[in-house]
């Protein structure tokens, strides 16, 4: 029977079939290879040697750099996380309300850091540890400042830059998916909810525009989740690589050090393996609690 | 003085207060957004003694394009000539947002308009794969590369981004909102499954499309090959700027005037498209 199936719908296999190979050679064979590698020895060189869980217990037990690796993204996450979520959704519900040109152009605004490129790298000149620096010279000229601060080289300084940094990036693709979303919500819901007894606009927000848009505030979650649990580029280009006494140390930098620079790809990969299972996991979760919005 | 409150048309259950201050909190946190665009637009016109001025200023003084002309300059002494990487950045850029837009389209189709086994499997495999970032395949990537012959060409770019999945899950969202009836009255009128999306479907999912176009254009825009591509001569332009703006400080204003062109495409591009882009992800949701 399935057989019969399968061969009637014979062209719509042929017509998945090239995308189908390319995802399943660069998206599904590396996270299966992933797995299997990260319980061997593997060095490039040689035929990778099975050693069991070796990988794993090292790196919870006896690598200490992990144990700062996976604090500060779960910091990052935590905070850039549900952060750069909520701004999504506020900044797209208010824009919302304005008129076309202003929202159109506050949309650009919002969504530009996050399109233009690697341009963080303005943020160094404005963190910049000299005189010249604009954070620097503003805070000197003010009189809060005697001396500047070298900004990304001192370790209290950098979590909070690359967080700031981060949220100013975070507006991107589920930003838009939440202006979207806002505009198709059904306009006569607002009029039958203001009958039924809605009182102000954070009533309406809560038992009209979020149920509304649910499905928007899943993809958006599942969005803003692996950007902040992948945080990497902006601590390396800020707070350089490795960062004063691994204060920006975050699991993906980590797993970038013993990838690309000490080749031991099976603990890596043992890296990689923790992550993909705390990304999914965290996604499955709040997808868990983004049901019950608006009961 | 009477407030011009920016609201079309005001809805019951607002209050004017709470109006005037969610405005007043939004172009606080415009005006922080914006802020380093800003910067980066007057520094790639200051002259070198506004650099380094204390203090420092936000806008400039006596704009010059003198800046721009030493990046012309710098660039045309480089080893490799600076059009180069220009060609290779369009050349990575144009094939890899081509070929995803059709390879994805094609498989969102069947996916989006289709019931046939396995479907439900692949799209589920497909949603998954949004929550894991590249990074953490780079490594298993790398040696599946390797074994194809993919490294130090171009493709070891382009040829994943055929595969991006997010691409695939906006395209199949979009598609099933095409009617069915459309679809049916052309198959009645003769013409095959390649037929119909070629002819049908693919001309009524324009703003998916552009939507598809803009985020490759700007992942690609933004790649510089690292770790995939050795080759000097087939290097991208963003690894070009990236020497200049790490290149010190004599190149400080250098390094905005690259940061200016950089970001500047990418900019445009989402002017113009900007509405199409939000009637794609108006279909954006995952339904329970």
């Amino acid at each position: 029977m399935k057989w019969k199936e399968i061969k009637a719908r014979k062209h719509s296999y042929i017509l998945m079939s090239p995308y189908l190979l390319l995802f399943a050679i660069f998206t599904v064979l590396p996270v299966i290879m992933s797995v299997f590698i990260s319980f061997t020895y593997f060095n490039m060189l040689e035929f990778p040697r099975f050693i069991g869980w070796q990988n794993y217990s090292r790196l919870f037990l006896e690598d200490d750099v992990f144990l700062i690796a996976i604090k500060n993204t779960i910091l990052f996450a935590v905070i850039t996380g549900p952060l750069s979520y909520m701004a999504c959704f506020v900044f797209a519900w208010i824009i919302n309300d304005l008129r076309p040109k202003l929202r159109a152009f506050m949309t650009l605004i919002f969504y530009a850091p996050s399109i233009s490129g690697n341009v963080y790298f303005l943020w160094q000149m404005i963190f910049s540890g000299d005189r010249y620096g604009i954070a620097n010279g503003f805070l000197i000229k003010m009189g809060v400042l005697l001396d500047p601060i070298q900004w990304l080289k001192t370790e209290q300084y950098i979590m909070p830059i690359i967080i700031l940094v981060q949220l100013w990036l975070s507006l991107g693709t589920g930003f838009l998916a939440f202006i979207a979303g806002l505009q198709t919500v059904d306009k006569t819901l607002y009029e039958a909810g203001a009958v039924d007894g809605v009182k102000n606009r954070w009533q309406e927000l809560w038992y009209i525009t979020l149920p509304s848009m649910k499905p928007q505030l899943m993809f958006g979650a599942v969005i803003q989740i692996t950007s902040s649990l992948a945080i990497a580029d902006v601590s390396i280009y800020l707070a350089g690589f490795p960062s004063v006494n691994y204060a920006a140390e975050t699991i993906v930098t980590h797993l970038i050090d013993f990838g690309t620079i000490r080749f031991e790809m099976g603990y890596a990969s043992a890296i990689a393996t923790v992550l993909f299972t705390l990304m999914v996991g965290t996604n499955l979760v709040v997808q868990r609690l983004l049901r019950r919005v608006g009961e | 003085m009477r407030l011009a409150l920016p609201i079309r048309k005001r809805r019951v259950n607002r209050s004017f207060s709470g109006t005037f201050w969610m405005f007043v909190f939004l172009a606080a946190v415009a005006a922080f957004m914006a802020l380093p665009l800003v910067y980066a637009i007057n520094a790639a016109f200051k002259p070198l003694d506004e650099i380094f001025l204390f203090p420092p200023t936000l806008f400039v003084r006596h704009p010059t394009t003198s800046n721009f002309i030493d990046l012309m300059t710098l660039l045309g002494q480089s080893w490799v000539p600076f059009s180069r990487y220009i060609f290779n950045t369009f050349f990575i850029t144009g094939m890899g947002v081509v070929g995803h837009v059709l390879l994805a389209s094609a498989a969102a189709y069947p996916l989006a308009k289709h019931k046939f086994p396995g479907s439900k499997l692949i799209f589920t495999v497909v949603v998954l794969s949004l929550m894991f970032t590249p990074q953490v395949t780079a490594i298993p990537n790398y040696m599946v590369m390797s074994w194809i012959g993919l490294i130090d060409t171009y493709w070891a770019v382009i040829v994943p981004a055929f595969a991006f999945s997010l691409g695939l899950y906006l395209m199949k969202q979009f598609m099933e909102q095409i009617p069915d009836a459309l679809l049916e009255s052309a198959k009645i009128d003769g013409a095959n499954e390649y037929r119909i999306f070629w002819q049908i479907v693919m001309p009524n999912v324009k703003p998916a499309w552009l939507t598809l176009v803009i985020l490759l254009f700007q992942m690609l825009w933004g790649t510089d090959g690292n770790g995939f591509i050795y080759s000097e001569q087939l290097k991208t332009l963003h690894y070009a700027s990236n020497q200049i703006i790490f290149g010190g400080i004599a190149r400080a204003g250098v390094g905005s005037a690259v940061a200016l062109i950089l970001m500047s495409v990418p900019i445009a591009l989402f002017v113009f498209s900007q509405s199409r882009i939000i009637e794609t992800m108006t279909t954006s949701g995952m339904k329970d």
